[in-house]
């Protein structure tokens, strides 16, 4: 429960220490580089931003080439094994790769470019049937498209417009080109558009013929080949039979290298590693002998490293405290069942400086507030026994996603606790299938009170949970303030507003409203009447008075405790807020029931009980899934916007250390 | 007037409050979903990769159609009317479920429509910041506060007969 001490790390040293300094750093992972240093400063910088490039591209190319693999020999791995994070991998075995780079870079290129031959191939063939579908209708034809006639004849081949008929031709040219005779048209073929034809007449007519012919649309092949269209297609079949080979020349090519994926994978790791390393040592400071560098050590490891450079390196290390202006970077510290939330604080947004952790707070009531709003002992138990199994299966997982899941192990365990409260057991299927498949009712008590027969209760626990949620936000406030040495704020800002808001709920409590909506009057002792008043007003009195502090002007500075009093009304919003806790609860049972009565329909039969099965399955995967989601959503919510509302604003940056950063898989530490 | 209302009959205000429920509120839905859908598949088609993301945040806008769901059947179970036979409901009781059905319809036919509108926009904010989902959640979920609310009151005010 807490935000980890930083300490600023500077380290001095030889050049020729260099390389192994910043590669021990990296393998470290304990500092976060920062370099602060006036601008007219004399040092030179290298610059490495090329080499940096470089190693992205090889890097970039070995991921293109892992790509071009999976596509063609994929490469099928389990959800769990999925889930499983990184393969570990020895760092001999790791160097090993690193030492064959050029290699493996090498056969990288290759498949690459193998892809792309195939792309090449694939186009080609692509035009090649192109050209082969404009040929269909010229097979008729025995001279080449482009054949003009011999010494005598001329022959005029070509479309024209619409199907028509020999007669329709004929006619044409009679009107057109009376004078022509010895005409001979042959229709090649016809389709819906067009009608392909071949027209011969003597040399003296040909003018006119083709002027006859234009007039009725008449228009000679785009490419005209200079071959007999059966055997051009002949040819065509041939080169595209030579590609689909070639194609299968080359995949066969890319399925072999199939086996060089693991390696493949390290180099591409490799390359990134030192990419990360130029990009780090682009920014040091160096003179022509030495080089320096500085940056974030979280303080528990801080004495291991400064031993470690000064003893190993011959390098001058020097701790600092973080001065006042600095911002560190944030990184968090919980116990084994807090941790889990730290995601959803991180979507929140880390602590940002001078701010607590609340993430110990934020856990327990989150797994409380899941579980009230899921509220099913099965579904508890499903995702409990799912997210347990998940866990214990996969112990490499990363560690963001493990947080995750052991986060809905928890609330798994809460949703199962509220569901023996509440009775729910998929809603009531026990009541159902006894009564529907068995003849007599069983039913399993609820250990508390069923919500659906009385919501009201709920409804005033529900806001009881949220009124405690509430104070809680108010009172880590306080002790952030206490903390600060703020006295004056935590007088103002939280024990009056902690008085007046007690008052208010004590006055409440007694009265015949109250007593309405609770079903039964709660009678309190006069003192306490008065004393719970007199809380209130003097909670009021003081807010109305000291919330504008700040201001000098008095007018002023009451208007400003007159409006922060009205902020009495976003207490009230926030209290309601929590009547979610019932809706949601209720949601889940009722559309569970629904889903039950539905299957019942089928009544006391085989058909019955096949049908009870199946809208079982179907129902209550529906249901958890769209409830699970709703439960996440809203408690981030009442998280988010109520509690932290109260005390936090985050804005703190994570803490990025150095460090080998990959992406397939992950290399032993050496002891 | 009074004869109209007593032509209807009890059972049949009831069954048409349970009827707007369902209607009013899931066509809320239907919408909501179906554009934060069409802003999912645009992302989906840039970047597969954000399917799951975004799916959650398409489907936030489907829960107003599951309230108005609920209310209709909590409303027919009550009064027998699931299957037919049931208890006979006064005209004054007929029109009380009306009226406690209304507020989910109605309340839900409009958020979902907002939330819907405010999800395309959370969409937006995942498919340019992808790290920020969690912030980009919570503002489809503020409008349902609203259908939230509705749902208590409809939840509390069916009658109990």
């Amino acid at each position: 429960m807490a935000v980890l001490q930083m300490q600023r790390i500077s380290i001095c040293a030889m050049k020729k220490n260099r390389k192994a300094i910043l590669e021990r750093l990296q393998e470290l992972g304990a500092m976060e580089i920062d370099i602060r240093l006036p601008d007219d400063m004399e040092y030179k910088k290298k610059d490495t931003s090329n080499s940096k490039a470089t190693f992205e591209k090889q890097a970039q190319t070995a991921d293109h080439a892992l790509e071009i693999l999976q596509e063609y020999v994929p490469e099928k791995t389990g959800l769990l094994e999925s889930l499983n994070g990184k393969p570990l991998i020895d760092r001999g075995q790791f160097e090993k790769a690193a030492n064959g780079q050029d290699n493996y870079i090498e056969t990288a290129r290759r498949i690459v470019a193998l892809d792309k031959q195939i792309a090449e191939q694939k186009a080609n063939i692509q035009k090649l049937q192109n050209q082969m579908e404009a040929l269909v209708p010229w097979m008729g034809l025995t001279v080449p498209v482009s054949y003009t006639g011999t010494r005598k004849t001329s022959v005029l081949i070509g479309t024209i417009a619409g199907a028509q008929g020999l007669e329709d031709l004929y006619g044409l040219l009679a009107k057109y080109a009376p004078e022509a005779d010895a005409l001979d048209i042959q229709i090649i073929s016809t389709d819906k558009d067009y009608t392909y034809l071949a027209v011969v007449c003597l040399n003296r007519d040909v003018q006119a013929v083709e002027e006859a012919l234009r007039a009725g649309g008449f228009a000679k092949p785009a490419q005209s080949v200079n071959k007999v269209p059966a055997e051009y297609q002949k040819e065509l079949q041939a080169e595209m039979d030579e590609a689909l080979r070639q194609i299968g020349a080359l995949e066969k090519e890319i399925v072999d290298s199939a086996g060089s994926r693991q390696d493949l994978r390290m180099v591409s790791d490799y390359y990134r590693i030192r990419a990360e390393k130029y990009e780090i040592l682009g920014k040091l400071p160096q003179t022509k002998n030495t080089f320096a560098l500085s940056g974030y050590v979280p303080a528990y490891q801080a004495d291991k490293v400064v031993r470690e450079f000064s003893e190993k390196y011959d390098a001058v290390v020097e701790t600092e405290q973080i001065e006042e202006e600095e911002v560190p970077p944030v990184l968090l510290k919980n116990n084994s069942f807090s941790e889990s939330v730290e995601g959803v604080l991180a979507s929140f947004g880390l602590p940002g400086k001078g701010e607590m952790d609340p993430t110990f707070f934020t856990s327990v009531f989150y797994v409380f507030l899941f579980g009230l709003m899921l509220s099913d002992a099965a579904y508890g138990l499903i995702v409990a026994l799912v997210c347990g199994f998940v866990l214990i299966k996969c112990p490499r997982m990363a560690t963001n996603l493990r947080k995750s899941i052991k986060l809905f192990f928890w609330c798994g365990i809460s949703t199962l606790f509220w569901g023996v409260m509440f009775g729910g057991y998929f809603g009531d299927a026990v009541d159902v299938v006894s009564e529907t498949f068995f003849g007599h009712k069983v039913s399993i008590p609820a250990l508390w009170f069923v919500p659906l027969n009385d919501p009201m209760r709920l409804l005033l626990y529900s806001m009881l949970f949220g009124v405690i949620h509430l104070l809680t936000g108010l009172a880590l406030k306080g002790y952030m303030c206490i903390r600060d040495g703020r006295y004056m704020d935590f007088l103002c800002d939280c024990v009056l507003w902690f008085l007046l808001l007690v008052g208010l709920i004590g006055m409440l409590l007694p009265t015949d409203l109250f007593a309405g909506i609770a079903g039964g009057p709660i009678y309190f002792p006069e003192a306490l009447k008065a004393a719970v008043k007199w809380m209130a007003i003097i909670g009021a009195a003081g807010i109305v008075l000291m919330s504008g502090r700040a201001n000098k002007n008095f007018g002023i500075r009451i208007a400003l405790g007159a409006y922060d009093l009205y902020g009495m009304t976003s207490w009230l919003s926030d209290v309601l807020s929590y009547s979610r806790l019932l809706a949601l609860g209720l949601a889940t049972g009722v559309i569970a029931s629904v889903v039950n009565q539905m299957g019942s329909m089928g009544g006391r039969s085989i058909v019955g009980v096949i049908l009870y099965i199946v809208v079982f399955l179907i129902g209550h995967t529906f249901n958890l899934a769209i409830n699970l989601l709703g439960a996440y959503v809203h408690t981030c919510r009442l998280q988010y916007v109520e509690f932290f509302g109260k005390f936090y604003e985050g804005g703190g940056k994570a803490f990025e250390p150095f460090m080998l950063k990959t992406k397939y898989v992950d290399i032993k530490e050496e002891n | 007037m009074a004869a109209m209302l007593e032509m209807i009959g009890g059972n049949g205000w009831a069954l048409l409050g349970a009827a707007l429920a369902v209607i009013l509120a899931g066509c809320g839905s239907a919408y909501g979903v179906g554009v934060a859908g069409q802003a999912a598949c645009g992302v989906v088609t840039e970047d597969p990769g954000k399917f799951a993301q975004v799916l959650i945040l398409q489907l936030l806008p489907g829960t107003q159609g599951i309230y108005g769901l609920l209310i209709a059947f909590v409303a027919l179970s009550r009064y027998g009317l699931l299957g037919g036979a049931g208890m006979e409901l006064t005209v004054a009781q007929g029109l009380m479920v009306l009226a406690a059905c209304l507020p989910i319809g109605i309340v839900g036919l409009i958020s979902a429509r907002h939330q819907g509108k405010t999800a395309v926009a959370a969409i937006g904010i995942v498919a340019k910041k992808p790290d920020q989902f969690g912030k980009a959640m919570l503002f489809p979920a503020m409008v349902e506060t609203y259908a939230i609310l509705a749902l208590l009151i409809s939840i509390l005010a069916l009658p109990t007969i």
